[in-house]
C-alpha cells in the first residue's frame, strides 16, 4: 500500500528531517550564489538562506517552534564552533601578544562606541524602551547579547535577530569600510569586524586571511565579555540622563 | 588519520566546552561557557605547544562553515515581524550607522596605537 501524500507530510512536517534539510538547502543555495558572485561580501549566504526559509515557513504556515526542533542540531554546533576559535587564535598567538596594548584600548573604545550609537540613534528615532534595551548589545556574539539584553530590559529573542543582523552587515561592508578610511593591515581590520560583527564577522574574516580570522576570533570573544560588563552600566547611565 | 582520534577530537572540544558552561554558572560568570570552553582548549594548546593534525581537519571543517551555524537563530526574525514593522526606521538606521560607526573607531584607534606602541619599540631599541 502506498502512502497517501498527507500522511508523507503529516510525517515530515513533525519530524527534524525536514527542517533540517531545509536549513542545509537553503544555506547551500546562499553559498552558491555567493561563489557564484565572486565571493562579494554583499551576497551574503546567511542573508539569503534567512530570506529562503522565513519565505518557505510563512508559505507553508510553519510555526519557528516547528522549524526549530529540526534547526537546533545546527544552532547547537554554535558551542563546539566557538571552542574551536582557539585554533586559530592559537596559530596567531605570537601576533596577538605583540598587539597586546593596543587590543585592550581599541576593545574599550569600541565596545563602548558599539552600545552608546545603537542605544542613542534607537532612541533619538523613538524607539519604545525595551527595543532600545534589545539593540544595545547588539555587537554582542548571540548567547551573549540575549542574557544581557534580558538582564537591562530587553527583548531576547529580538536581540537575537538584531545581532546577527549586525553580524551580516559587518561582514558585508566591514573590509570596504575600513579600506575607506585607511585601515589595510589584516590584524586590525580582522579585529574590527569581529568586535562589529561577532560570530558571522569572523566567518567572513576566515576567508580574507587567518590573521584576520585569528584576530576577529579574539576580538568576538573579547567584546562579549566587555559588552556584558559595560552594556548594563552604560544603559544605566543613559537612563539617568535621558529617561528620568 | 584512525577516525576514533576524530571523535577524541571532538570528544575534548565539547569536554571544554562543558567545562566552560559548568564554571561560569557555578560562579555567574558574565561569559558564556563557550567563550570560557575557548579559553580553556587555547591554554591547552600553549601546554601541549602544538595543534594536532586532527584537530585542524576538525576544527578547520567546522570554522569554514561558521556562518551556517547563525541561520536558525536568524529565521526568528519571524517571530518578531510586526514589533520590525513597528520600528524599522529606528532600527535599521541605528544597525547601519552603529555598525559603520564601530569599524571605524575600532579601526582606527588600533591603528593610532599600534603606531604609538611601534615608535616607542623603536625608540627603546
Amino acid at each position: 500500500m502506498i502512502a497517501s501524500p498527507q500522511e508523507i507530510w503529516v510525517y515530515l512536517a513533525t519530524s527534524p528531517l525536514l527542517h533540517l534539510t531545509l536549513t542545509l538547502v537553503a544555506y547551500l543555495i546562499g553559498d552558491y550564489l555567493y561563489h557564484k558572485s565572486g565571493e562579494k561580501a554583499v551576497v551574503n549566504p546567511v542573508l539569503i538562506a534567512i530570506v529562503i526559509l522565513v519565505t518557505v515557513l510563512l508559505a507553508t504556515g510553519t510555526s519557528y517552534a516547528t522549524y526549530f526542533e529540526g534547526a537546533q542540531f545546527v544552532h547547537f554546533l554554535l558551542g563546539p564552533a566557538t571552542v574551536a576559535l582557539a585554533v586559530p587564535l592559537y596559530r596567531q598567538f605570537e601576533r596577538v601578544r605583540h598587539s597586546a596594548p593596543a587590543i585592550v584600548i581599541s576593545l574599550v573604545a569600541g565596545s563602548v562606541t558599539a552600545v552608546l550609537s545603537a542605544t542613542l540613534i534607537t532612541w533619538a528615532l523613538g524607539a519604545p524602551a525595551n527595543v532600545v534595551a534589545s539593540i544595545a548589545p547588539k555587537s554582542a556574539t548571540t548567547p551573549i547579547a540575549m542574557g544581557v539584553s534580558e538582564h537591562i530590559g530587553g527583548l531576547p529573542s529580538l536581540t537575537a535577530v538584531l545581532v546577527i543582523l549586525t553580524g551580516i552587515l559587518g561582514a558585508m561592508v566591514g573590509a570596504s569600510v575600513l579600506a575607506r578610511v585607511g585601515v589595510r593591515d589584516a590584524g586590525v581590520q580582522g579585529f574590527a569586524i569581529g568586535l562589529t560583527s561577532h560570530g558571522i564577522g569572523t566567518a567572513r574574516a576566515l576567508q580574507m586571511s587567518e590573521a584576520a580570522g585569528a584576530f576577529s576570533a579574539l576580538a568576538m570573544g573579547l567584546n562579549g565579555l566587555a559588552t556584558s560588563l559595560l552594556a548594563p552600566l552604560l544603559m544605566h547611565w543613559l537612563r539617568q540622563w535621558f529617561w528620568p | 588519520m584512525h577516525p576514533n582520534r576524530i571523535v577524541l577530537i571532538f570528544t575534548i572540544m565539547l569536554v571544554c566546552q562543558l567545562i566552560g558552561e559548568i564554571v561560569t554558572r557555578l560562579f555567574h560568570w558574565p561569559v558564556p561557557g563557550p567563550v570560557l570552553g575557548m579559553v580553556i582548549l587555547f591554554c591547552g594548546l600553549l601546554v601541549r605547544g602544538s595543534v594536532p593534525e586532527e584537530m585542524s581537519a576538525v576544527t578547520g571543517g567546522l570554522l569554514q562553515n561558521l556562518s551556517l551555524l547563525f541561520v536558525p537563530a536568524g529565521v526568528g526574525v519571524m517571530l518578531h515581524a510586526q514589533l520590525l514593522a513597528e520600528n524599522w526606521m529606528a532600527l535599521s538606521l541605528a544597525l547601519v550607522l552603529s555598525a559603520a560607526i564601530t569599524l571605524v573607531v575600532t579601526g582606527l584607534v588600533m591603528t593610532w596605537m599600534a603606531r604609538l606602541t611601534d615608535r616607542r619599540r623603536a625608540e627603546a631599541s
